[in-house]
């Protein structure tokens, strides 16, 4: 053990990939340059539901530069060299290969289109410039068909259907019930409801989407790819490509953002695999930014309405939540949100008695997928709005009355999901506190202050303004808390990592991990845990973790979950590394394995430090020798975690969960609507902090994505278009928009944890907005429903409120 | 139509025959292979592609190239000195201001930017300076924590 060396967990340490990202060699998706490199372009259809008549690609093939020109008529990959009997004549000689989650996705599309997003054709040429050119040159006859925007539009009587062959647009429903409803609703004695609408957001990733394909002459594919999940993807692309995965290879480059927005297969993928093959040369497909927000994935917009009860002791009765999603044309992870919106549903706080329902439709709107926090954003929005209006209607403080339902360690929600560490608690008072401290230096008047502490009492009149301040400015704050999973996330057969650990003769330690590094962090992380294994610094060690050729299995960058899964697997991996340098050592050292200990680089007998080698030395004395052997060692970690039960949604999904607690501090100009907020206090149990300003940043982080989701944030679509495709009118939060934020990690040092770790990397955004609209309602008595909070809404609701005061 | 144009980049002499559309960033990645300068947008909104045109911090991607006969440009490629990072780009690795590191190039150059102007900004003058410059990853907190240290040192 390193017990008596200097300790690596715990340290600031710096990422090891930012000495190359600040000196701008880093090599991205958009700096990949092979010889003889193509273009490609897609065309999109002009229609959000329409029959493709005619599609004329001849000018555009004789564009000067252009070297090839793609339709579905493309021919697909023949499986293993024997091109797919073809049953149906012609036609279904090449037939298109149907993938993504809900095996309802082609390449390009050939008969209908059913978004703005639909791909209807692709040049490949010398430069991207000729390959947009070309496009323009592609002619297209389109026949309108009715198009179905929303859910209740989808689902209404006699509406058009997406995919005839499924028979309706209901794509999927979600049944979920704990306790008996009937039984709550009868011991409430206030019950709260509202009916919420939250918006499309897109992931803002600084790097658009990029694919660089390439075929060697053994008819390999290598992609190179800002995917978050090469081994799902080489699975899936095998699969439109009619290819076996044994012949793709996947390298991830500098990933220039991901958030979620890497973790399916989107139709551009196969797309340039097939430029590349059609145009016998590696192909370049790289989204432009307008692209980026029309034809990548969204947050998944939803309406819901939620009711909920409490006792007037505090004590919370039941949730009934019932959310309607429209999905977009094609089955992407949107459709499976529900599963995370129904987890705080049923377990943010212990509530008796719940019920959820979703229903999700097909609609000729942009796709939806997985984004950073994965459907808790927008619970964490509804349950915590809510939570704040039960706090006022049973008059007690909102840190009390969330304190008073907290979640405790060391339990089993009705959901059956069991809870070991759990710092919630803590957080709840951490952020109460830090309200109350933020109270002076700003001149807000508070009634109660926050923290443990606190009686019952009523909420607090709405905040007066600083006296210096516009007499318009109406101060306020507000809290929310989150649960997200901390220790993994069972949402595939296996929620496994694999890593194995090589050390050698110089004592250079390679991690070579299946998780990706996709800007959070996770390669610094992993190399701490090895390096507090082995006993070395971390400057010993580097890590491979870019290319599926090398690289064990792991299941994907998702989940808040490389942490505690990669982490444990790389944990795994450097003991079964320092069990053979201890074996040897023992030897060479005459002494008992069990004795050893590994610090400084060197192995020691415990309390005989005369008695040591540095660990190189054991590693030549192991292999340079008759019968010798190298040292590397093997790990691969999968969480004892269930998949939820299919009917009943329960199961315990997650090895650990990690908790978080906000508390905003707004002030609201009642003339303009404009809410500014000033502090943003993030308190985060994350187990342990293996390195503390990686885990801030990530708070930090999401907390930018957060006040986004609260108050500027939303690609607006309407028509199936959308209409503010680029930064300019997409408003993500600048340096100066920013508030100051505190973050305060919580350590309770989880059981299952690499050195008690849990996950967090989704936590820092989601509660954000809730914690926000509750400020608003303590400042000026408007609880708002829509995200994000803009001047208008917030206009309107207070319109809304003196007509109501005045009636 | 092309434009032949010199100019100095990082302090080299450079010799361009240019299509009069292509972009300063175009000439930068594509023709001269300096890869720091990321084309996140080509509308000038995100930052991601600024550099030093003439002492002045640009979005590249705005910049007609045929309009930089006789300009000094500098990346980020050309800050460090000796293989050793500059006090600004060490202060940035050391303070956690890098995840993704796409917009890093950017803040990099524009904070650059106000250092040279005013050595002794305040935090609100540094959030004004890099306004222009998006960031997904890191709420700023930490870039402009490492642009305070950073120009504390270089005083």
């Amino acid at each position: 053990m390193s017990e008596s060396g200097p300790r690596t967990i715990g340290q600031r340490v710096a990422k090891l990939d930012a000495p190359d990202k600040a000196l701008g060699r880093a090599q991205y998706g958009h700096d990949v340059r092979l010889p003889g490199m193509l273009h490609g372009r897609i065309l999109y259809s002009r229609f959000p539901h329409a029959r493709l008549i005619n599609l004329d690609v001849s000018r555009a093939k004789r564009l000067p530069g252009v070297r090839c020109v793609l339709t579905a008529a493309e021919p697909f990959l023949p499986r293993n060299g024997i091109r797919r009997a073809a049953p149906g004549g012609a036609a279904a000689d090449n037939p298109p290969a149907r993938f993504g989650f809900g095996k309802d996705n082609t390449p390009f599309k050939g008969d209908v289109v059913r978004s703005v997003r639909d791909e209807v054709a692709g040049v490949v040429a010398v430069d991207p410039d000729v390959a947009e050119e070309a496009l323009g040159l592609i002619e297209v006859e389109y026949e309108p068909l009715p198009a179905v925007f929303t859910f209740d539009e989808a689902m209404a009587e006699g509406a058009p259907i997406l995919h005839p062959e499924r028979g309706s647009n209901l794509a999927k429903t979600y049944r979920y019930a704990h306790g008996d409803l009937a039984l709550g609703e009868s011991e409430s004695e206030v019950v709260v409801a509202a009916d919420y609408l939250l918006p499309y957001v897109a992931h803002g990733c600084m790097e658009t989407s990029v694919v660089v394909a390439q075929f060697d002459g053994r008819g390999r594919l290598t992609l190179w790819s800002t995917t978050q999940i090469p081994f799902l993807l080489q699975r899936d692309l095998a699969e439109a490509l009619g290819l076996d995965g044994s012949q793709i290879r996947i390298l991830q480059t500098a990933i220039g953002g991901a958030f979620g927005r890497g973790l399916d297969i989107y139709p551009y993928e196969p797309i340039a695999a097939l430029m590349a093959r059609k145009a016998g040369a590696p192909v370049r497909l790289a989204f432009s930014r307008t692209e980026e927000f029309v034809a990548g994935p969204a947050r998944q917009p939803v309406t819901v309405t939620v009711r909920a009860g409490a006792r007037r002791d505090g004590r919370l009765t039941f949730r009934d939540v019932s959310a309607k999603l429209a999905i977009g044309a094609y089955i992407s992870w949107g459709l499976v949100t529900p599963i995370v919106m129904m987890e705080t549903t049923a377990s943010l706080y212990e509530v008796p008695h719940v019920r959820f329902q979703a229903d999700c439709a097909y609609s000729n709107t942009p796709i939806t997928g997985a984004m950073r926090g994965y459907g808790n954003p927008q619970s964490t929005f509804f349950i915590e709005t809510i939570m704040d209006r039960l706090a006022e209607a049973v008059g007690m403080d909102p840190v009390a009355f969330r304190l008073r339902n907290a979640n405790r360690p060391n339990s089993v929600t009705p959901q059956g999901l069991v809870i070991t560490s759990c710092g919630l608690k803590e957080c709840l008072e951490a952020v109460g506190a830090a309200a109350e401290q933020f109270l002076p230096r700003n001149g807000i008047r508070r009634a109660a202050p926050g923290g443990a502490a606190r009686q019952s009492s009523p909420p607090a009149p709405a905040a007066q303004p600083a006296p210096d301040a516009r007499p318009t400015l109406r101060r306020g704050i507000g809290f929310a808390a989150t649960l997200n999973v901390g220790g993994g996330a069972r949402i595939y057969r296996s929620d496994g990592c694999g890593a194995t650990v090589k050390i050698d003769d110089f004592g250079h330690v390679t991690l070579v991990t299946g998780s990706s590094e996709i800007g959070q962090g996770s390669e610094t992380v992993l190399a701490q845990i090895v390096a507090e294994t082995l006993g070395i610094s971390v400057e010993a060690i580097s890590v491979v973790n870019s290319d599926t050729d090398v690289k064990p299995w792991d299941v994907g960058v998702h989940a808040s979950r490389t942490t505690f899964i990669a982490g444990n697997a790389a944990r795994l991996a450097a003991l079964d590394a320092r069990a053979q340098i201890f074996e040897t050592a023992a030897e060479l050292l005459s002494a008992d394995a069990g004795e050893l200990i590994a610090v400084e680089g060197m192995v020691r007998v415990k309390d005989d430090h005369a008695r040591a080698m540095r660990i190189e030395q054991v590693v030549r004395r192991r292999h340079l020798r008759e019968g010798g052997q190298i040292v590397v060692g093997e790990g691969w970690y999968d969480p004892p975690t269930q998949l939820v039960d299919k009917e009943t949604y329960k199961g315990n999904i997650s090895a650990a969960y990690g908790f978080g607690a906000q508390m905003a501090e707004i002030e609201l100009d009642v003339e303009t609507g404009q809410v500014r907020v000033l502090r943003l206090a993030c308190a985060n149990d994350v187990g342990v902090a293996i390195n503390p300003m990686a885990v801030e940043g990530q708070i930090e982080g999401g907390a930018q994505m957060g006040l986004g989701y609260a108050l500027t944030e939303e690609l607006i679509v309407e028509g199936g278009k959308v209409l503010n495709p680029d930064f300019l009118d997409y408003r993500m939060f600048t340096a100066a928009d920013m508030p100051e934020i505190e973050t305060i990690l919580v350590e309770t040092d989880d059981p299952n944890g690499p050195f008690g770790a849990k996950g967090v990397g989704e936590m820092g955004g989601t509660p954000t907005a809730a914690a926000v609209a509750n400020a608003i309602f303590d400042a000026v008595g408007i609880r708002l429903t829509q995200l994000p909070m803009t001047p208008e809404r917030v206009l309107a609701a207070l319109d809304a409120k003196e007509a109501q005061e005045s009636a | 139509m092309k434009r032949l144009i010199q100019l100095t980049v990082n302090g080299d002499n450079i010799e361009k025959l240019v299509d009069t559309r292509r972009s300063l960033l175009d000439l930068l990645r594509n023709d001269l292979g300096l890869m720091g300068a990321h084309r996140g947008c080509d509308t000038g909104d995100c930052g991601a592609c600024t550099v030093h045109l003439n002492g002045r911090p640009v979005p590249s991607c705005l910049v007609l190239a045929a309009t930089c006969d006789g300009a000094d440009v500098i990346t980020v490629e050309g800050i460090a000195h000796d293989g050793r990072l500059h006090p600004l780009q060490r202060a940035l690795v050391e303070k956690g201001a890098i995840q993704c590191g796409f917009c890093t190039p950017g803040m990099l150059m524009s904070a650059l930017a106000l250092l040279q102007e005013r050595p002794e900004p305040t935090e609100a003058e540094v959030r004004a300076a890099l306004a222009g410059n998006l960031c997904r990853c890191t709420g700023y907190v930490k870039i402009v924590e490492a642009v305070l240290a950073a120009a504390g040192e270089l005083r």
